[in-house]
């Protein structure tokens, strides 16, 4: 509404009275206060994801009852148990893996900036309520998840692929020990299980009423306009 | 027509069939003892976890070992008073003081009475307290990582056996002396006992948080055989009672000597008078030595030597201890859930005898008094009696409780627990049991909250039980099912060393306290390393210091060069795994010593001092991992 009402300021304060088309074009493009509300609680979860992991890969084998694992967050990366990331280390000089130094991460300092951006974005629809400006806004949602899919998958397969061989213990001929992008995979003795984790389903979850409203509000307009 | 006789010809053969199966069963179930369900009561299956814990003394072994309830299943043996080569236990230059006395470095004791420390009269699963017996010592457990943490040493005994029985709250754990001696020591003709002999009832003091022991006073009493105690509770607490026997004050061929007098004693001591007294300084100093080891902040045992301990004379204070009369050589002394019944099982009587706390205040009050042994009073028999259990077998030794109203007497000479009421002082069923029972013992059935639901024989002879193993056979535990109105047998199973007495606690109150791993960032030990890089080889003089770690699957350094023939070497091996069952072990070709066996995060230290030029391999002991064939290396040693 605001936006509507800074339109009619902008108009000045006499001419309270918009042409039928002008309002017709103003509704279509602004979203309604329902909307703007949960837009605003969408990109405000966002923040869950600097208290939650965003994903988590697991490794169980028959001797880890207490299970083992990382989870990775926005900003760092950790074992899902304390010393997880040793235990799994050690195990990793056995293939010839590198060590995981999460320090050594570059994506770990740039995500904070991205989900930052992210979430200013998703707080700049609902506060302006532009439906233009959701759809921007899911777009960029996207390609920041298709971009960390696909850093993810690369630094997967270089951590699996590249391996030391001169210095591996345990070779297997044609073996590599790449991580699922999601769900299971046998590696050696480990089953590797790739998931969100709480703070990538709140991400999830977040897109999701996003593109839910979305198309609520495209739905809404073409009813508007055909009554109109 | 013939259909239906054919149908009526099915019917009475299958009905036959089922009779004949049924019979078959019966006598199948026959065939394997009688025993019904039993087994699907002591069944613990695969990956499942025991209902109990059970701390069994090893006896003339000088450890204690963990048993699973109703399984019957080993867990661990803990070394207390015994060197255990296995873990290093008083090798390592980080235990060996454990084992100190104020004698020297004692390799052994004979470990008798497990208790588990508690709040309220409630078992609260912090330490457990066991005594040895030889020379007098009472040693603390902790339930966190099932490790001896600190031993203490009594002064003033000779043979701490009626130990380490503690108060409703953990107050004090009390160590009876069961053979008089001179106090002080001095050197007199062994045939004037009754004049220079003495006995002491020591307390000691348990920190409430760190379990810490400090030994607050010990009452001189007369010099006779002080043999078990129990703290009382309710309305007896504050006191605590002990038997005792050769109330004949004899020294030799005790065992005609000392079986003369009808009636030996259960003598009540009232601890929290002796408690004012000592606060009132109306205690007096005396100079003596004994030792006092403790596991300090980084784990490594440390030895006190003290020399002093504040003294009451039983003679000089009214008030402090009383005689009960109790039939021929009392051993067991056990106190009813309430604290009002004070039972005492005479070896050579054919009764048991059971006193009441509030007869014997009202006896106290109106001085009813049989005489005086050395000053202490005697009350008399009638005066303190709640009843006698008639018949209860032969050799009535020690009494548990169930906490329904029953109290279960072993008994020895017949073999056999007898089980009787609480106040009607009837015998209400019995079992046999293989054979010669000692102790017995119900889970928290010395506390005022039982967990009536079984209860061990812990037996001294099992002949025929077992294949046989050689001269030389196991002591046994019997698991016995105590939750109807009859006794039923469970389970058989072997114990190591002799099983004295024994307890037992709910798993869920430790399980989850269990220690996984020592945090190697709060590794306190001078020679500890957190990383490889801080690996390395120092030389001062003849003795050289080794820092050695250990992560699967390799030692660093793993070459060795450097060490002379007349070296002492001292290896400081750090286990850096962070890891849950990730022990490492350590082992010298060569050493007169024995291996090293490191927990994560744990730093241990062996000697060696290699007497002749070559080169020698040491390996990981433990099984870890999938290269631990590999996990090795060696030492050079040269002229």
């Amino acid at each position: 509404m605001e936006y509507v009402n800074s339109i009619i300021k902008m108009k000045g304060e006499d001419s309270a009275v918009l042409s039928r088309s002008e309002r017709t074009a103003l509704v279509q493009s602004s979203l309604n206060l329902t909307s703007r509300i949960l837009i605003i609680l969408a990109a405000l979860a966002l923040s869950a994801t600097y208290f939650l992991p965003l994903w988590t890969i697991s490794l169980d084998a028959p001797q880890y009852p207490e299970g083992l694992g990382i989870e990775i967050w926005i900003n760092q990366m950790q074992g899902q148990n304390p010393h997880d990331l040793n235990k799994i280390n050690n195990l990793n000089h056995y293939i010839g893996m590198k060590k995981i130094i999460p320090e050594a991460i570059p994506e770990l300092k740039i995500m904070p900036w991205v989900m930052r951006g992210v979430l200013l974005l998703g707080l700049a629809v609902g506060i302006l309520g532009m439906r233009k400006l959701l759809m921007i806004w899911l777009i960029v949602f996207l390609l920041v998840a298709i971009a960390g899919f696909v850093d993810f998958y690369l630094w997967g397969y270089d951590y699996g692929h590249n391996l030391d061989l001169e210095h591996a213990i345990i070779k297997v001929p044609g073996m590599s020990y790449q991580p699922p992008l999601i769900g299971n995979r046998k590696l050696l003795n480990f089953t590797a299980t790739s998931l969100p984790g709480s703070g990538g389903w709140v991400a999830i979850g977040s897109f999701l009423t996003g593109l839910g409203l979305c198309v609520y509000e495209i739905r809404r307009h073409r009813k508007v306009a055909v009554n109109e | 027509m013939k259909q239906f006789k054919l149908r009526i010809a099915a019917v009475i053969f299958c009905g036959l069939a089922a009779i004949v199966a049924a019979v078959a069963g019966c006598s199948a179930k026959k065939e394997i003892g009688g025993f019904g369900d039993a087994a699907s009561k002591v069944y613990v299956a695969p990956g499942s976890y025991d209902e109990l814990y059970a701390f069994m003394s090893g006896g003339f072994s000088g450890q204690v070992s963990v048993y699973g309830l109703p399984s019957g299943r080993l867990f661990k043996v803990i070394p207390v008073f015994s060197q255990d080569p296995e873990k290093g236990y008083g090798y390592s230059e980080e235990t060996k003081p454990m084992l100190m006395t104020s004698h020297g470095f004692i390799p052994w004791d004979d470990a008798h009475h497990a208790q588990l420390s508690r709040t309220n009269d409630s078992l609260d699963g912090k330490w457990l307290f066991i005594n040895g017996n030889n020379t007098p010592r009472v040693a603390r457990i902790d339930l966190t990582t099932f490790e001896t943490d600190e031993i203490i040493e009594i002064p003033n005994s000779g043979g701490n056996h009626g130990s380490p029985f503690i108060t409703p709250n953990t107050e004090y754990v009390v160590a009876s002396t069961r053979f008089s001696v001179p106090i002080p020591q001095k050197d007199v003709p062994i045939s004037s006992y009754k004049e220079n002999f003495k006995g002491s009832i020591s307390f000691i003091k348990v920190d409430p948080t760190t379990g810490h022991m400090k030994l607050a006073f010990q009452i001189l009493v007369p010099g006779i055989d002080y043999d078990l105690s129990r703290a009382g509770k309710g309305p007896s607490y504050g006191w605590s009672f002990f038997t005792s026997y050769n109330s004949e004050q004899e020294n030799t061929l005790l065992e005609v000597n000392a079986s003369k007098n009808d009636k030996d004693f259960v003598a009540a001591v009232n601890w929290k008078l002796a408690e004012e007294l000592v606060a009132q300084g109306k205690g007096t100093v005396m100079p003596c030595n004994y030792m006092h080891n403790f596991l300090d902040e980084a784990r490594i045992a440390k030895s006190e030597s003290i020399k002093q301990v504040t003294v009451l004379n039983a003679k000089g204070f009214p008030g402090l201890i009383y005689y009960l009369p109790t039939p021929k050589s009392p051993h067991g002394c056990d106190v009813d859930p309430s604290g009002e019944y004070i039972v005492a099982g005479g070896k050579l009587a054919a009764l048991v005898a059971v006193h009441s706390f509030t007869k014997m205040q009202k006896a106290i009050e109106n001085k009813e008094f049989d005489g005086e042994l050395d000053g202490v009073p005697i009350l008399k028999y009638e005066s303190v009696l709640a009843g006698e259990v008639q018949n209860p077998g032969l050799g009535p030794l020690h009494t548990e409780f169930d906490g329904k109203g029953y109290g279960y007497t072993s008994m020895f000479l017949s073999s056999e627990i007898t089980k009787w009421k609480i106040g009607t002082w009837e015998v209400v069923d019995r079992i046999p049991v293989y054979y010669s029972i000692g102790h017995l013992m119900i889970p928290g059935g010395d506390t005022r909250n039982p967990y009536g639901k079984y209860v061990v024989a812990l037996n001294k002879i099992t002949k025929d039980r077992y294949l046989p193993t050689g001269p030389e056979l196991c002591q046994a535990g019997q698991l016995i099912d105590i939750t109807g109105d009859k006794m039923k047998m469970l389970l058989d199973f072997p114990l190591i060393g002799e099983p004295h007495y024994a307890q037992a606690i709910p798993a869920s109150l430790l399980m989850d306290k269990s220690v996984r791993w020592y945090s190697i960032d709060e590794n306190k030990n001078p020679y500890k390393v957190k990383s490889e890089a801080e690996t390395g080889i120092k030389r001062e003089g003849n003795t050289v210091h080794v820092k050695v770690s250990t992560i699967r699957t390799h030692f660093a350094p793993d070459n060795i060069e450097g060490i002379k023939v007349g070296d002492k070497v001292y290896f400081h091996v750090t286990n850096l795994e962070q890891d849950w069952d990730a022990p490492h072990g350590f082992a010298v070709m060569g050493n007169n010593n024995s291996e090293l066996l490191v927990m994560p995060g744990e730093t241990r230290t062996i000697v060696w001092e290699p007497k002749k030029s070559g080169v020698y391999p040491f390996y990981c002991t433990d099984f870890c991992s999938a290269l631990h064939q590999e996990m090795s290396g060696y030492i050079r040693v040269s002229n």
